[in-house]
């Protein structure tokens, strides 16, 4: 339902071994860690692996694994956090074409909500 | 007593969301409409709830005091869902619930709107420690739920034997959409849907509703549209058609002294101050004859159909509507 507001403009970042970029929910109120099912991220078309990415909310950072167990931490409605990904050949200078997609556990929903964002974004 | 406006700061999620306002802005913004009733959704623009501290609450009676509004609901959710592998036992269910009935009480509100999964055995468990703090429980019936329906009536049988003081309904205003959103139908065809075809679901929808006795099922338009060869978009307008719900807003009469709360939903309020599905000016009126006096709190939900297009202004469709309101209220000074 926020789905084009997902990726935050501009936030694409070269890191040391790979990139990371900023995202929002896609859902109406904020949750616990743990009914985050899954990130999904592509990257000009490609693919990332699920255990090469990260999830960095306020200075910490979490596995899939870690934010499955969470259930006190919450991320909140519109709150800005930053999706880490291990990327071995790093990313060229220039525009990139970021896909991401977030699922969550909703109690009233059959199957999970999935937001999905698309925006290209330049890295220097 | 009598009927009062209010907002669900739910109308104002985008602009919260895009931080074009903060909390206590969506409150002036709506006393500024004249709604003097405030309904707020805490995991949505309460960051640190559960864990709310004093200072927050002592700020919240700050807003109230300074923008002469009142809380009205706290709307509740349950994570039935919290971990991957298991539901929430009954037990975690009840302490929920009463975490929330906490909130709900250090607000102000004098309604929970229940989430409408939660369980009768769990809304019962909590009747007792919602009356000591004095906030009523309110089911949602919301669409494509209504009251005839299974689920709802296993929770009146329950509410029943307690009788109207602290249990009762939120009827959410979308189970009376009598014509099918054009803010829907235009997002699909935007989406890809095929105009013939949208045209026949909304023709099939718009005849189906508005009549009395049972509310009209649709879900055999997902076939024929299938048959007209219809695409994804397709099947998604007749998948909606199915899901949106008319019902007749007489059978509000036979529930009236369990009704606490009511969500005023609207997708669109067009330019003539009208909702563009939802028959407001029958609805009021059956609500106020049944001696109604909680609050009529707008629930504005055409956002996300329009987030393609242009940032829709929240703030204007929700004044419309409570202009709708203080018409239909009665109040000579226009909002």
């Amino acid at each position: 339902m926020f789905d084009r507001y997902m990726i935050i403009e501009g936030s694409l970042r070269r890191t040391d071994d790979g990139f990371e970029f900023d995202v929002r929910i896609p859902y109406y109120r904020g949750i616990a860690l743990s009914m985050i099912e899954a990130f999904e991220v592509t990257v000009d078309g490609e693919e990332v692996p699920r255990d090469r990415i990260r999830f960095l909310l306020r200075g910490r950072e979490y596995t899939h694994d870690e934010l499955e167990q969470d259930a006190e931490t919450r991320w909140e409605f519109g709150e800005i956090a930053t999706l880490r990904v291990a990327w071995p050949g790093r990313l060229e200078p220039g525009e990139h074409v970021i896909r991401q997609a977030t699922q969550l556990r909703i109690a009233y929903l059959p199957a999970p909500l999935r937001g999905q964002d698309e925006k290209s974004l330049a890295v220097a | 007593m009598r009927a009062s406006r209010g907002v669900s700061l739910y109308s104002l999620q985008q602009a919260y969301y895009l931080r074009r306002l903060t909390l206590e802005d969506c409150i002036a913004a709506c006393a500024a409409m004249g709604a003097t009733g405030i309904e707020t959704l805490a995991e949505q623009m309460m960051p640190g709830f559960p864990h709310l501290p004093d200072s927050f609450y002592e700020q919240w009676h700050g807003w109230m005091e300074r923008y002469g509004t009142t809380p009205t609901a706290h709307d509740m959710f349950l994570d039935t869902k919290r971990w991957k592998h298991r539901l929430l036992a009954h037990e975690e269910m009840v302490s929920s619930v009463r975490r929330d009935i906490d909130h709900a009480s250090k607000l102000g509100c004098t309604v929970i709107r229940v989430l409408v999964i939660t369980p009768p055995e769990v809304v019962e468990a909590c009747i007792p420690y919602a009356a000591e703090r004095g906030v009523k429980l309110a089911l949602e019936i919301h669409a494509p739920r209504h009251f005839d329906d299974e689920w709802i009536q296993r929770h009146y049988e329950v509410y029943e034997r307690y009788g109207p003081d602290w249990v009762g309904f939120t009827p959410d205003m979308g189970i009376f959409v009598r014509r099918y959103p054009r803010t829907h139908s235009e997002r699909l065809l935007r989406d890809g849907a095929t105009e013939r075809i949208v045209q026949h679901v909304v023709d099939a929808y718009d005849a189906a509703a508005g009549g009395p006795g049972a509310p009209p099922d649709l879900r055999w338009l997902r076939a024929e549209v299938e048959e007209l060869g219809g695409n994804a978009h397709d099947l998604r307008a007749a998948d909606l058609a199915a899901r949106m719900l008319w019902s007749d807003p007489q059978r509000l009469r036979d529930f009236m002294p369990y009704v606490h709360h009511v969500h005023a939903k609207f997708y669109e309020m067009t330019d003539d101050g009208t909702e563009y599905s939802i028959p407001y000016e029958e609805i009021v009126p059956i609500l106020l004859e049944g001696g109604y006096t909680g609050s009529l709190s707008s629930e504005y939900e055409g956002q996300r159909h329009l987030q393609d297009v242009h940032e829709v202004d929240e703030v204007e469709q929700v004044r419309r509507q409570q202009r709708l309101f203080a018409r239909l209220l009665g109040e000579s000074e226009q909002a």
